[in-house]
């Protein structure tokens, strides 16, 4: 479904990313773990088209997506969580939703996208009516979560979507992730907590320094001693 | 304080003028971060453009008033997509530096194509005043004072409620998670240009029926004036601009009444030194700390 092939981004100067190469498969949920600093967040980016890449190629559905602006990808089917939650302060609840589902014209479901939306994050129908920055962080990130899926991508990028948080969020996060999975969407994880990460993960790969170090099932990097001793505190 | 009751009436007429072009420089500076120092022109090509189709088209008022805001709301998508869209990535220095450019260039090409000297604005219609308590009130400021207050609701009403107006929004809390949502950056820029300069289109027409006479660099004063207002208000917000407005219209018109007219366009420059240096959010701005 999606293919990264080869490539570098430059950022601030520095060869963030090198000659990375991954892809993602339709309904897999695929993670990329690496401490902070490692290229992660460069990588998703630029596969949203925040960030332009140096070289290399990145192909969704067998098309070339790297040189597309951001609301072109996101209308393609791809769309972000990013890190530290960017909800829309001073803006609704509600209305951080309705921002979500931007790309969709008027003649869409959006009463339905919504009904979905608040049967999964029980929560937000609660808050709807409320200033988005009022909400404690775990809400945030239910709602930046919620915002993302209000766009029915076809694949989500999840940029450190349980940082900061409280132990019962994390936990909710991770369960929220699988849940979307489970409902079609393939998911791209980027995450520091690696071991949860791999624990819900069909494939991984490990980043380090910009690189790609490591890849297999989330089973076999849980279990391997080097992962274990480099990012799994073991 | 019959005198300060009937400026306070002149005031608020002078200050729905300012009050609609700060709204403009505010929701500008909200989404781009740039203080667009051409917009007090769009206002003189709002005004000339209202001249004109009054003068040899004979339209009535309420055409002028209409047809000068898509005009400037035109000019305002132009101005952007030719002179500021180029600078996107630049610094900001170079965009404010262009701005001042193309407020030279709108005014001294309007003079060397029209000439310089003032016209008389048709007065299409004719003033009365009404006696009330004493206080004199023309029928021409209370339709300043009321088309103002229209335009604003329906700007409030637009960036409430239209799926454009909250992306106006969302752009100006977070551009880059904005484009995360598949919002498409120079159309919301291109929106708020449209928006601001339609706003002031409309405040050149009505300086036009009631200070009678129009020049190509009339609106070199009045916004520098708006955009202290903006300032005084807080800048980025929409509120803020519209109280702003009126707050600079009325010290204006009180300046005057205490007998110092000379000094009433330093007053409003004392106004903005002193917010920015006791309050340099504004009114209603709120006091963010520059990001890193």
């Amino acid at each position: 479904m999606l293919k990264v092939s080869n490539l570098f981004v430059n950022y601030g100067g520095i060869q963030a990313v090198r000659d990375v190469n991954f892809e993602v498969n339709a309904g897999e949920i695929v993670t990329l773990i690496g401490a902070n600093g490692a290229g992660k967040s460069t990588i998703l980016k630029t596969i949203s088209g925040i960030m332009r890449p140096k070289s290399g190629l990145i192909t969704y559905n067998d098309r070339a997506i790297q040189n597309d602006s951001a609301a072109a990808i996101v209308a393609a089917g791809i769309s972000q969580v990013p890190e530290g939650r960017h909800i829309f302060a001073g803006m609704t609840v509600q209305e951080n939703l309705e921002m979500g589902a931007f790309i969709h014209k008027g003649g869409t479901d959006m009463a339905g996208s919504f009904e979905e939306i608040f049967t999964q994050f029980p929560v937000l129908k609660e808050r709807r009516n409320q200033d988005a920055a009022t909400l404690s962080g775990g809400e945030q990130q239910m709602l930046a979560m919620a915002r993302a899926l209000m766009a029915r991508p076809k694949l989500l990028l999840l940029d450190e979507p349980s940082m900061g948080l409280a132990p019962i969020y994390i936990q909710k996060v991770f369960n929220i992730i699988r849940e979307i999975n489970a409902h079609g969407t393939t998911v791209l994880l980027i995450e520091q907590n690696a071991k949860q990460a791999l624990s819900i993960a069909d494939r991984a790969y490990v980043l380090a320094s910009g690189e790609i170090k490591m890849s297999g099932t989330g089973s076999e990097l849980l279990a391997s001693q080097q992962v274990q001793e480099t990012y799994l505190g073991a | 304080m019959h005198t300060m009751m009937q400026q306070l009436i002149n005031g608020l007429s002078l200050g729905s003028i300012y009050a609609l072009l700060a709204l403009g420089y505010t929701m500008v500076y909200g989404v781009i971060k740039l203080i667009n120092f051409a917009h007090g022109d769009i206002y003189m090509l709002g005004a000339f453009w209202g001249y004109y189709v009054l003068r040899y088209w004979h339209v009535n008022f309420w055409v002028a008033l209409l047809s000068a805001m898509v005009v400037s709301a035109f000019a305002g998508m132009l101005i952007e997509f030719l002179a500021y869209r180029p600078l996107r990535h630049s610094p900001r220095i170079t965009a404010l530096i262009t701005a001042i450019g193309v407020s030279y260039l709108l005014e001294n090409g309007m003079s060397y194509l029209y000439g310089a000297s003032p016209r008389n604005f048709p007065q299409v219609i004719k003033q009365e005043n009404f006696h009330i308590a004493g206080l004199t009130v023309s029928n021409i400021q209370l339709l300043i004072l009321v088309v103002a207050i229209v335009l604003m609701v329906a700007l409030q009403l637009i960036i409430k409620k239209t799926k454009m107006g909250k992306a106006m929004r969302a752009v100006a809390v977070d551009p880059d998670a904005a484009q995360l949502m598949g919002i498409n950056p120079n159309h919301v820029i291109s929106f708020t240009f449209a928006l601001g300069s339609a706003l002031a289109g409309a405040a050149g027409v009505l300086i036009g029926l009631y200070y009678n006479t129009i020049d190509p660099l009339m609106g070199m004063t009045p916004g520098i004036k708006a955009f202290v207002a903006a300032v005084v208000g807080g800048i980025g917000s929409i509120p803020g601009a519209s109280v702003g407005g009126f707050l600079i219209g009325i010290l204006e018109t009180a300046t005057q009444a205490v007998g110092l007219s000379a000094y009433k366009d330093a007053a409003v420059y004392v106004v903005l030194i002193v917010i920015l240096l006791v309050l340099p959010s504004g009114i209603f701005g709120k006091r963010t700390k520059e990001k890193v």
